[in-house]
């Protein structure tokens, strides 16, 4: 499984119409209708599916973001 | 229809005193009732076994609400067991009673961690899960005393005064996803606590009280009830005194 496709198991359980496959590095967490509050509680849900921990102080604007920190937390 | 049904409550400090009095109230009204509690395993199943006879599902959990990984493990048993829950209630609570000049620093700690930090971690294991079902009522059991403060009390003052910052913190940060998080602050009720104390106390406290006598927990239960129903999902951030006029 990519790391899309388990971002994408996240964030179905957040949006129940989200469709598979439909999540893009490019698409934005405005796009979604998520605010900062839903952007959190995800960035936790992350954290315990990929292990990693993530600063709250990150910007993150699309899906791209949120991977690029991941990734990066991994590798550290 | 009762104003409860089909709703999961998850009462910690539920077997005995206002705890059990409001898992049973709240049984009354259809809800089936997860009764967290400390040590007092019989009282529990006692309590459980009352909530049952209404007709709903009771199960209890022995849980340490002080300690972060326990409420971890309960939280999760418990939304496997029910499905999930829809209202919390914290009212887990230990008193360590003596004047400040006298009180060592782990009488402090201990009321502290339980009746404070205990609300903190029990909202915190909800907190996603109310979120994301953007429904939810917190009630959280303050006291007069938080709003008063009391001689020999300065622990469980600064506690309940705790719950209170926590209670409007919380109604603030989850008020965008309908989930209500309220505090009662009740005065004196009529407990195995109070009934033990001499005449001329029980004398001293109910001279305090306009309404000459103390409450009872089912005074403190049917406004938990009220809070946590369908008629009460505007209020949130809300403290409510039942206290006879005590603290006014």
């Amino acid at each position: 499984m990519t790391n899309l496709e388990r971002l994408e198991k996240i964030f179905a359980e957040y949006k129940d119409d989200l469709e598979p496959g439909a999540l893009t590095e490019e698409t934005t967490f405005e796009e979604l209708n998520f605010d900062s509050l839903d952007v959190v509680d995800l960035i936790m849900a992350c954290e315990d599916e990929f292990g990693v921990t993530i600063g709250e102080e990150q910007e993150l604007k699309t899906v791209g973001d949120l991977l690029k920190v991941i990734e990066e937390a991994e590798a550290e | 229809m009762k104003s409860l049904e089909n709703k999961t409550a998850l009462v910690t400090g539920g077997s005995r005193g206002i705890g059990r009095a409001i898992a049973l109230a709240m049984a009354e009204e259809g809800a089936n009732i997860a009764v967290v509690f400390a040590g007092n395993r019989e009282a529990a199943e006692k309590t459980a076994a009352e909530i049952a006879e209404k007709g709903v599902q009771a199960r209890i959990y022995q849980c340490d609400v002080a300690s972060a990984g326990e409420t971890e493990a309960v939280v999760k048993q418990i939304l496997d067991d029910f499905g999930g829950v829809d209202i919390l209630v914290n009212n887990a609570g230990i008193v360590r009673d003596t004047l400040l000049l006298r009180m060592k620093e782990e009488d402090f700690d201990a009321v502290l961690n339980t009746n404070l930090k205990g609300a903190y971690h029990m909202i915190r294991q909800l907190y996603s899960h109310m979120m994301r079902k953007k429904s939810g009522s917190i009630i959280n059991i303050s006291s007069v005393v938080g709003l008063m403060g009391n001689a020999a009390q300065a622990n469980y003052a600064a506690a309940k005064a705790g719950l209170i910052g926590l209670t409007k913190s919380t109604a603030k940060e989850l008020a965008s996803r309908g989930v209500t998080c309220n505090a009662i602050a009740p005065g004196y009720i009529r407990s195995d606590m109070t009934d033990a104390l001499p005449e001329k106390a029980k004398e001293a406290i109910v001279s305090q009280i306009p309404m000459k006598h103390t409450g009872l927990p089912q005074d403190v239960a049917n406004l938990a009830v009220f809070l946590a129903g369908p008629a009460a999902s505007y209020i949130t951030g809300e403290v409510i005194r039942v206290d006879g006029g005590m603290a006014m």
